[in-house]
């Protein structure tokens, strides 16, 4: 019924549709109520937003495309500064004689859990969400 | 008739694909000709499913964006926006389902029904005025109708009465195949034709 609504039917396909119909009534009755569904919402088309709003749409692409690249680049430096600042505190907390043996230990500890967490959470982003068969299910 | 769509699409097609190549040498600028020749139809597509102005603008510019972000891996092979809209279609659904976990749905599908209602207009207006009000105030009760639809019912269904897909351009781009096009497409007008049929 769909095909022969949308005119997406052979001619073979569209006799016998139209000698089915002549048989059963029921049947007519509901093809010419989609039919005038069909009809009515052919008549409606979506309302064009005001002119300045195309105007305005590449450039917002445009800008929000360079900005993405600006905070790419905001993020890898400032990432390399924290590492290598972080790299540096830890390096100077292990040759100060001042500190103690078992914090040093204990802050080592705690930057390698803080690493496997963070290099678990972006394995789970990025990986393990990519082959999730169920991750276009709700929960 | 067909055969010179075919022609036109082909043309269309080779077009975006140089369109895409110079892209993908670093021409940022290029990319306008895609956005501009698709940002309207994109908004319309994004519009039948989220059903809010501002979201559908924001929504088509950040799957451009993405797009953009992608074009790497941008399939020559494909149509250009068969591909795109793929990217529209996932952003459009996660922000349904983000919109979702925080709002009451029933009350979202019913408060959004009547600013959907103001975004459409009927085709010709050269009728007597008096036809043309009632034939407005159906429009109005059908489209109200329509936004009751679940969202991948709406979606189909305007993209066939709406933007006259065939079913095969309709299965490409929702990637199912052309029986469940036709048999999306009866579930979504019987239930239009319910809601509807309770309107009027």
């Amino acid at each position: 019924m769909m095909a022969m609504l949308d005119g997406e039917i052979s001619s073979g396909d569209k006799r016998e549709f139209q000698q089915y119909l002549s048989t059963y009534p029921e049947c007519q009755k509901e093809w010419n109520e989609y039919q005038k569904l069909k009809e009515f919402t052919m008549q409606v088309k979506f309302k064009d937003p005001p002119e300045e709003i195309w105007d305005r749409y590449w450039l917002n692409v445009y800008n929000r495309i360079e900005r993405g690249i600006g905070w790419i680049f905001i993020s890898i430096g400032a990432m390399i500064v924290l590492f290598y600042s972080g790299f540096k505190a830890i390096e100077s907390l292990i040759v100060d004689p001042t500190i103690v043996g078992a914090v040093k230990i204990g802050i080592i500890v705690l930057l390698i859990g803080t690493v496997i967490v963070l290099v678990s959470v972006i394995r789970e982003k990025f990986f393990t969400r990519k082959y999730d068969k169920y991750k276009e299910i709700l929960r | 008739m067909i055969e010179g769509n075919s022609i036109n699409d082909d043309l269309a097609n080779s077009e975006d694909q140089e369109i895409v190549s110079l892209c993908l040498k670093g021409e940022k600028e290029a990319y306008s000709f895609i956005v501009k020749k698709y940002m309207k139809r994109a908004y319309f597509n994004a519009l039948s499913i989220v059903k809010n102005h501002d979201d559908a603008l924001d929504i088509s510019q950040e799957a451009f964006i993405q797009a953009y972000r992608a074009i790497a891996k941008f399939d020559m092979r494909r149509k250009f926006y068969t591909w795109y809209y793929q990217i529209l279609r996932n952003l459009c659904i996660n922000h349904l389902r983000r919109k979702s976990k925080f709002i009451d749905i029933g009350k979202f599908a019913s408060e959004n029904s009547d600013e959907y209602c103001d975004s459409i207009e009927l085709i010709g207006s050269d009728a007597d005025p008096s036809v043309l009000a009632e034939q407005n105030e159906m429009t109005q009760k059908l489209w109200k109708a329509i936004s009751l639809l679940k969202s991948s019912e709406r979606e189909i269904l305007l993209l066939k009465e709406i933007e006259n897909c065939s079913y095969k351009e309709i299965s490409e781009r929702l990637e199912i195949p052309i029986g469940t096009v036709m048999s999306r497409l009866f579930t979504a007008r019987k239930h239009l034709k319910e809601i509807f049929g309770k309107l009027i």
